[in-house]
């Protein structure tokens, strides 16, 4: 009998918080701009400059906090960090190490229907680093400072996630969060969001965690889980040959969907943390995070049981249309202006979310309206169109911004249910398929399907299913 | 020139560079003198000494003769402060717009900084004249300016003998006439004991009472800049316009200045005076011992109570100010990595090139300090050493906050010894370490302290140390203003 095996997972993410300025300076946080130019003495580290606390950067943290949970604390600090690398102007990271920020809270994801509340360790703040620019630079290399000192938050979880599809969840619920609080925009492409795992597996049902791997470089939610799936199966295979995991940095690389070593335990950093002697240490006031709370939006978690309990959607649905502000608020505006929420669900997480992806644009650039959904729905409700028409309505509307009124007039796709006019193409569907009309009488009666099917071809989809359904059935008993 | 009334001791007209920025002050608002004119007598001077003092790194003729065209015109339309026109001579550990700051050191000997620190910003909306920079242990790390990576500086009593550090170019730069005033920094006494080596004011303010920003950072939670002056009013008068809050600097305080010339020359009758019986010990120069003695009866004749207090924790600060100052040190020293500025020595690749430049760039005292920092804060010894320091550092804190519950001040030598010879201990740290015995704890508690000249040992200058409690300057500036009124020490100028 084989041993199972389970994964234990923990992840610290880096979330590039949404300040217009940087965290010790008033330098631009802009991305993509000109190499340094949004550096100035301080943020290059020249000598004898000091840091200057952004006050958004602690309130980003807060609210963060608040938002997972953890407790804040009243009175922390920074630290230094200390390492030699050209992209960290100052030979040390700005950093919180003994006295974070924000301490404890949880997170819940939602996997297989099932609620999973995965704990967090800390959030801390620090200063980003700049950048080694090594690709088309000749025999040199170049440093670009832009990003160096753009405020970050560490978001450090405890080893409770248990697989990647997990990790992944969590990655999307944090990244759901942060751009609820509007603290962090969640750009996994441009880096604002990074992603270091810790992992290590161990027979299932063994107490002792494993010896623990962290993985660098999982900058993507589709890295996030191929990374984690090759570095558990390798780690898997390594114990089942009788080996050893070694205690090490590994790197994923996105090419090969592989991870290999960085560094061993002996080789890694003493990085000689001590408190920051430039700065003073951050006291939240009550007050002000009393005013923080009372100003936090609502969460996605809150909003995704007050849909489940105020729509009646599925958890599924709610989980889906809660994780980013754009999409519940483009569902509510389409369920205030009447339309149906499960109906209202189906057809954003459908049709509109396949049209969306196919052309790689996001819900706020949809020509397509909330307005506009609704309008389709109602037409939709009083008859005028049917499913069927409804569908090629809908695309229409996306192609053109039209709304269904108008794209119903122009295309004539109104439906049939002038029973004069469904008649004639009954009987006439009916004198076409005598063998068919045979066998349904002599008991077959699925054969309807086939007798509304052709009677929906002849009309172009426009027939009323309905109605055809009731005059087919009350034509073939008649005969 | 201009027609002045005051006499030396031998009867001769004084030159300007001898005077005060006070007495200059009065000269300049009546128009009796031009800024021009100090600033020849102070080039004059350094012409004539500098070969011997060597004082300063660098002069800035150009830049001090343009301030003085733009002093000129804020007196003519009546816009002086107590600085417009004044040469005062800068600690090359300041970052001063435009002009090379080396921190005597080769790591920087091409840095030119494209700002300017919030101390000599502050004196140049006065209208200051920026004269020069002065030389300094490299990195301000050193007690006799003989770590210089350039030269080291002399002192104007003896050229045999160092003026003291770190800030010994500016303590020699005023004892020797060759600016009006100076800046400085003390970090465990840069400033106090160099003035008692040269035979002039030298006041290190609480920590956070002057922003630190654009001074190079040695040790960042004990530096703290002050002036070096002829006398006490200058001192005073310096301070008034180099601190307050900074918003550049997060540990400036946010309190307020009192108006220190106000404060002097105040009676300090019933002041009670604290006299640690830690610092008045064996193997300290007895004649030094007896002077600082001395001077306590001056102050006991002008009505102040000497009270007997203990400082248990004292034995403990050299220890600890070499944890938390080298510390500090190995981390604010890391920028010096040849990617950005200052020296490089190119190598094969990345750590190579660190390796090169570093070894080469620091002299033997700074690589030493990096080296025990980097120790100190190291995994497995960082409890042992820099946080039990820290623990230490509190104790020290406390001492001087219970003392200073019952005295006003506390008054002690500045330093065991006086001047020593060039080279007499450069070959043992230690003994060069112990030469800041008695200034080191006012920055590990934080508190000013100024030095004041008391008398002579032999033919060198002895100073007196009065330390205050934390944002109290008025008090020991009071007393040391009362001891300077009744005595001459002060006036007395090496003859060089």
């Amino acid at each position: 009998m084989s041993i199972r095996y389970e994964a234990v997972i923990g992840l610290e993410v880096h979330a590039q918080m949404a300040t217009e300025t940087k965290i010790f300076c008033g330098c631009s946080t802009k991305f993509g701009s000109e190499p340094n130019s949004q550096t100035c003495p301080v943020c290059i580290g020249m000598p004898g400059v000091l840091p200057v606390l952004n006050k958004k950067a602690v309130e980003y943290s807060v609210r963060t906090g608040l938002a997972v949970h953890s407790t804040i604390s009243p009175y922390s600090r920074f630290a230094r960090k200390n390492y030699f690398y050209p992209d960290l102007p100052k030979g040390y990271q700005v950093s919180q190490y003994e006295m974070p920020i924000c301490e404890g809270g949880h997170l819940e994801i939602i996997l297989d229907g099932e609620v999973r509340r995965i704990g967090l360790t800390r959030i801390h703040m620090e200063e980003d680093a700049g950048k080694n620019i090594h690709e088309g630079t000749g025999p040199h290399s170049f440093v670009d400072l832009n990003r160096a000192g753009t405020p970050l938050m560490e978001i450090v979880s405890e080893p409770d996630i248990r697989s990647p599809q997990e990790a992944a969840a969590y990655m999307k619920k944090l990244r759901s969060v942060l751009r609820c609080l509007e603290v962090c925009d969640g750009n996994m492409e441009q880096g604002s969001l990074r992603c270091d795992a810790n992992v290590s597996v161990r027979p299932v049902g063994q107490k002792e965690l494993g010896v623990k791997v962290e993985l660098k470089n999982i900058n993507s939610f589709r890295f996030v889980e191929k990374a984690l799936e090759y570095e558990i199966k390798r780690q898997i295979m390594v114990v089942e040959d009788g080996g050893k995991i070694l205690q090490e940095t590994r790197l994923f690389e996105p090419a090969t969907g592989v991870t290999h070593s960085m560094r061993s335990k002996e080789e890694a950093h003493d990085y000689r943390y001590f408190p920051e002697p430039d700065l003073v240490p951050i006291e939240v006031e009550k007050e002000w995070l009393d005013k923080i709370a009372s100003s936090l939006p609502e969460l996605p978690d809150a909003k995704r049981e007050r849909f489940v309990s105020a729509y009646g959607l599925p958890e599924y649905d709610a989980e889906l249309l809660t994780l980013d502000t754009a999409t519940s608020e483009w569902f509510e505006k389409v369920v205030r202006a009447g339309g149906i929420p499960k109906s209202v669900s189906n057809w954003m997480m459908v049709e509109l979310m396949r049209l969306l992806n196919e052309d790689g644009m996001s819900l706020e650039d949809s020509p397509l309206k909330p307005d506009m959904l609704a309008g389709m729905l109602k037409l939709m409700d009083n008859g005028t169109i049917s499913g069927k028409i409804a569908k090629t309505v809908f695309e229409e509307m996306y192609k053109t911004g039209k709304d269904a009124g108008t794209v119903v007039r122009e295309k004539g796709l109104v439906q049939i249910s002038d029973s004069n006019a469904l008649e004639a193409a009954v009987d006439d569907v009916l004198i076409k398929s005598p063998d068919e009309v045979e066998r349904f009488r002599a008991g077959d009666e699925k054969l309807i399907s086939f007798f509304v099917g052709q009677v929906m071809k002849a009309t172009k989809g426009k027939a009323n299913p309905g109605m055809v359904n009731e005059l087919l059935r009350e034509k073939l008993t008649k005969m | 020139m201009s027609p002045l009334l005051q006499l030396n001791a031998c009867g001769v007209p004084l030159k300007l560079n001898e005077l005060t920025i006070i007495e200059l002050r009065t000269l300049l608002d009546k128009r009796e003198i031009r800024p021009h004119e100090i600033l020849d007598d102070v080039y004059g001077r350094m012409d004539a000494v500098e070969d011997r003092v060597h004082a300063y790194l660098i002069t800035t003729k150009k830049q001090a003769y343009k301030a003085a065209d733009e002093a000129e015109e804020a007196i003519k339309s009546n816009q002086a402060s107590i600085l417009t026109g004044i040469p005062i001579a800068i600690k090359d550990n300041m970052c001063t717009k435009g002009i090379l700051t080396t921190c005597a050191s080769k790591i920087l000997y091409n840095f030119i900084p494209p700002y300017e620190s919030t101390v000599t910003a502050k004196m140049k909306e006065q209208k200051y004249l920026p004269i020069g920079k002065t030389n300094m242990d490299e990195f301000a790390m050193g007690s006799s300016t003989e770590n210089s990576a350039f030269y080291p500086t002399r002192n104007p009593w003896n050229l045999q003998c160092v003026p003291g550090g770190s800030s010994g170019g500016s303590a020699a730069a005023v004892a020797a006439d060759e600016c009006i005033a100076a800046i400085g920094s003390d970090t465990g006494g840069s400033i106090r004991q160099p003035a008692s080596f040269c035979g002039v004011v030298g006041l290190k303010p609480t920590y956070g009472r002057v922003s630190r920003y654009g001074l190079v950072a040695f040790a960042s939670s004990l530096d703290q800049i002050g002036p070096l002056t002829k006398n006490v009013s200058d001192a005073a008068a310096m301070l008034s316009v180099i601190g307050g809050h900074d918003p550049l600097d997060s540990t400036s305080a946010p309190s307020g200045l009192p108006d220190y010339a106000e404060v002097l020359g105040r009676d300090i009758k019933g002041m009670k005076i604290g006299i640690p019986k830690e610092y008045f010990v064996e193997g300290m120069d007895q004649e030094v011992g007896d002077t600082v003695r001395e001077a306590i009866k001056k102050l006991e004749s002008l009505g102040a109570i000497p009270v007997a207090v203990s400082l248990p924790h004292t034995e403990y600060a050299i220890a600890t100010y070499y944890v938390v100052a080298t510390s500090e040190a190995s981390s604010n020293l890391a920028r010096y990595d040849g990617v950005k500025f200052g020296f490089r020595r190119e190598g094969k690749d990345l750590m190579e090139m660190y390796m090169k430049t570093r070894a080469e760039g620091f002299g033997a005292e700074v690589k030493r300090r990096i080296m025990l920092g980097t120790f100190a804060l190291s995994s497995g010894y960082y409890d042992a050493y820099y946080k039990k320091a820290q623990r230490v550092r509190t104790l020290i804190k406390q001492d001087f906050e219970k003392a200073l519950k019952e005295v006003d001040v506390i008054v002690t030598p500045t330093s065991p010894g006086t001047a020593f010879r060039l080279g007499e201990k450069t070959t043992d740290p230690l003994q060069m370490y112990l030469s800041d015995i008695f200034t080191i704890s006012a920055n590990l508690a934080g508190v000013p302290a100024v030095s004041i000249p008391c008398g002579f040992s032999g033919d060198m200058p002895v100073g007196l140390q009065i330390i205050g409690g934390h944002f109290d300057e008025a008090s020991i500036l009071k007393v040391a203003y009362a001891y300077e009124q009744s005595t001459d020490w002060h006036v007395r100028r090496p003859s060089l």
